[in-house]
């Protein structure tokens, strides 16, 4: 059985958590895996605390990432990095807004997005399933924005790469 | 595999394409976390759903569907259950003549609720048989089964799904092919449905006649499943337990439960025989491993400590190893606060100010509690603001007493206020009381849905509306204020002194939309008034 990967989202109500999960969730069925995503609604609206979890590969049990399993930790609001870094594995990527360059985002409100390109760069899905996630997951003239935040972030992060090579 | 035709479905949507592909005719509810998108994904999906002013209505309202002959669906949150308790216990005497799907929504953690209360004590307790789906397939699946044994065995059946099965979205495969239930027809059954104690007596005996046939029907219907694994670990576990058992332990052998009351007592026993461990891993109440107890076969629990919150896969793997050391704790997250610009800021700085007994309820406002206000000094249950806020004024001295207000939201106010304010008016303390009715024209705290105080249906379409000054007015109170809370005028503040001074029964509306949907609501209005202008001049 091939391994699952887990991702968490954080951020506060109103960034855009659950909406980068849904776009997560969304690439990973297009691409075949079972998928399964989990969040926990009814206070978000409020401006409190908000994570979701997207869990992906052959087979998945469980809706929710056990605590110290996730692959991959996406934070969109640096207050919420320690609260919840310990839901990271040992050698977990922690990807928080650092990531991109905020002057060079269409609009505040694309930071979701541009992390979700930056997450890209490690995933198995192709582009163009991102991009077709992306156009399903907008009304049509909030895609082309999202668009560019998404591409800003998946370059962002292969340079980062090349940078470390 | 037919990719176009894997679906990525929250439980909630499931239970509302199911009740769609399975042709349910009528879904009625009230909102409640995790719940609420059922009927609004029903409505979306073109199915006629309604909110109803409380769940007990809401249930009534399906009974008659049911009874006459159609597919119904009635959606609540746990809680929510307690008030339609009602009508659901005689609802299994009577029995159904169509299909009623009662779908409970509990909250295992309280990710937005008052209590975890376990709602599967309610099929033992109303005599209902009750599914539980663990993932959205086998919610979309066990809808059908549950509209077959509704309609087989012409009973209720309890749909019981909690919030981690309601909010995740797992992969759902429809079928290929809806079902066309036959009409709704009127059937004359007196002695069925009447229920007096000479009709009552017998339909009891009836519906334990059906429970017992259920029972043995349970033995070999195909909602209880095995997953095969070595003789070493044998683990019963039903709904979303199930997944994280999975995880936990992949090597055990599982008797995975869908149809929970009554239970399959043989298929249990002989499991259990099976297994040199037989563990029993549930969330909540220790409804399973009682149960199984009782019918004398050897299981082992969960300790105590795990009946708090809800179960994940480090917690099944703590319950497996017998752990019973502290738990590490959660590190804290920001909590939920009012709005910025949220109008019941201004009340509750007012609230504070004068140093206000506050009997609080349900919403939004119950937010009033955190700092800075820390204005709220009660919150039992929906409704509970108004009689608590009255035994407080009846038994408190003088001083105290002239400090309390009752604090409701407009939802909350229709759901179950209304009978709070008749026993106001009918027995009215001796310094009166002051009842405040946050009106923001919506059910904000649940996602914003509407209720007959907003004069608009589920699908946002003008309807009758109730006019809660009206309706004060209409039972005799004098001292009724419609205020609009507004930052530096301190009217608000003002009507609240001479209300509590009055030493009489008053009530103050405190209107002002949501303001996180002032724009929809504005958008509704002209809506409105474009449909009153084509319906021409009211009658004078």
């Amino acid at each position: 059985m091939t391994k699952v990967t887990n991702i968490v989202v954080a951020g506060l109500g109103g960034q855009g958590v659950l909406r980068g999960t849904d776009i997560l969730a969304d690439v990973a069925l297009r691409a075949g895996y079972d998928v399964k995503k989990s969040e926990i609604k009814g206070m978000s609206q409020r401006g409190g605390s908000v994570t979701g979890d997207v869990r992906f590969g052959q087979e998945v049990f469980s809706p929710m990432v056990p605590v110290g399993e996730a692959d991959f930790l996406l934070v969109l609001e640096p207050t919420q990095v320690e609260p919840q870094r310990h839901m990271l594995r040992p050698g977990g990527v922690l990807i928080t807004p650092d990531a991109v360059r905020a002057e060079q985002l269409p609009s505040r409100k694309t930071l979701n997005v541009a992390l979700l390109g930056v997450l890209s760069a490690h995933l198995p899905m192709a582009e163009e399933q991102w991009l077709d996630a992306l156009r399903a997951g907008f009304a049509e003239n909030f895609f082309e924005g999202n668009r560019q935040a998404f591409l800003l972030g998946r370059e962002a992060r292969k340079q980062g790469d090349q940078n470390l090579k | 595999m037919n990719e176009s035709n894997r679906l990525l479905l929250s439980g909630d949507e499931a239970i509302a394409l199911a009740a769609r592909h399975a042709g349910v005719a009528l879904g009625t509810g009230y909102p409640g976390t995790p719940s609420t998108e059922i009927l609004e994904h029903f409505h979306a999906l073109g199915g006629h759903a309604q909110w109803s002013p409380n769940e007990k209505v809401a249930l009534e309202v399906a009974i008659g569907a049911a009874f006459g002959g159609a597919r119904a669906l009635c959606t609540m949150k746990h809680v929510g259950l307690n008030v339609a308790s009602d009508p659901l216990f005689t609802a299994a005497y009577t029995g159904v003549t169509g299909a009623l799907i009662v779908v409970s929504a509990d909250d295992p953690g309280m990710a937005s609720s008052q209590n975890e209360q376990d709602n599967r004590r309610y099929a033992v307790a109303a005599g209902l048989p009750m599914l539980e789906p663990a993932d959205s397939q086998e919610t979309y699946d066990f809808m059908f089964a549950a509209i077959e044994i509704s309609e087989r065995w012409k009973i209720p059946v309890l749909f019981r799904v909690t919030t981690r099965v309601c909010h995740s979205y797992t992969v759902v495969q429809p079928r290929a092919q809806a079902e066309t239930p036959r009409a709704a027809n009127y059937e004359k059954d007196i002695q069925g449905r009447v229920m007096i104690p000479a009709y009552a007596r017998p339909a009891h005996r009836r519906l334990r006649r059906k429970l017992a046939e259920l029972h043995e029907w349970n033995e070999t219907c195909g909602l209880n499943r095995i997953v095969e694994g070595g003789p070493a670990l044998g683990i019963i576990t039903s709904g979303i337990s199930f997944m994280h058992v999975r995880e936990a332990a992949p090597e055990a052998r599982v008797l995975k439960l869908g149809f929970t009351h009554p239970l399959p007592m043989n298929k249990i026993a002989q499991f259990a025989k099976g297994v040199e461990r037989c563990l029993v891993v549930e969330e909540g109440d220790p409804y399973l491993v009682e149960s199984i107890r009782g019918a004398g076969v050897a299981v082992e629990g969960k300790a105590d400590l795990y009946r708090f919150g809800e179960l994940d896969v480090p917690r099944v793997r703590r319950i497996l190893k017998q752990d019973l050391s502290a738990e590490p704790p959660k590190p804290p997250g920001k909590p939920p606060q009012l709005c910025d610009g949220c109008q019941y800021r201004i009340v509750f700085e007012a609230l504070r100010k004068k140093d206000c007994i506050v009997a609080g309820d349900i919403g939004c406002y119950t937010l009033g509690v955190l700092q800075p206000f820390e204005a709220i000094d009660s919150c039992v249950c929906m409704g509970a603001s108004l009689g608590v806020g009255l035994g407080l004024r009846h038994v408190l001295p003088a001083g105290q007493a002239r400090r309390v207000v009752s604090v409701i939201g407009d939802s909350t106010f229709v759901h179950s206020g209304l009978s709070g304010l008749v026993e106001m008016v009918y027995n009215p303390p001796p310094h009166g009381h002051v009842l405040i009715i946050l009106d923001n024209s919506t059910t904000a705290m649940t996602g914003h849905q509407e209720h007959p105080g907003t004069g608009r249906t589920l699908g946002h379409e003008p309807t009758g509306k109730v006019v809660l000054e009206d309706l004060a007015r209409s039972l005799g109170i004098r001292r009724v204020h419609v205020v609009e809370p507004r930052l530096g005028t301190g009217e608000f503040e003002r009507v609240l002194t001479e209300c509590l001074e009055s030493g009489e029964l008053a009530v103050i509306i405190a209107r002002r939309p949501c303001i996180l949907i002032a724009k929809q609501l504005k958008q509704y209005e002209t809506q409105r008034c474009e449909c009153a202008a084509a319906a021409g001049p009211a009658p004078a």
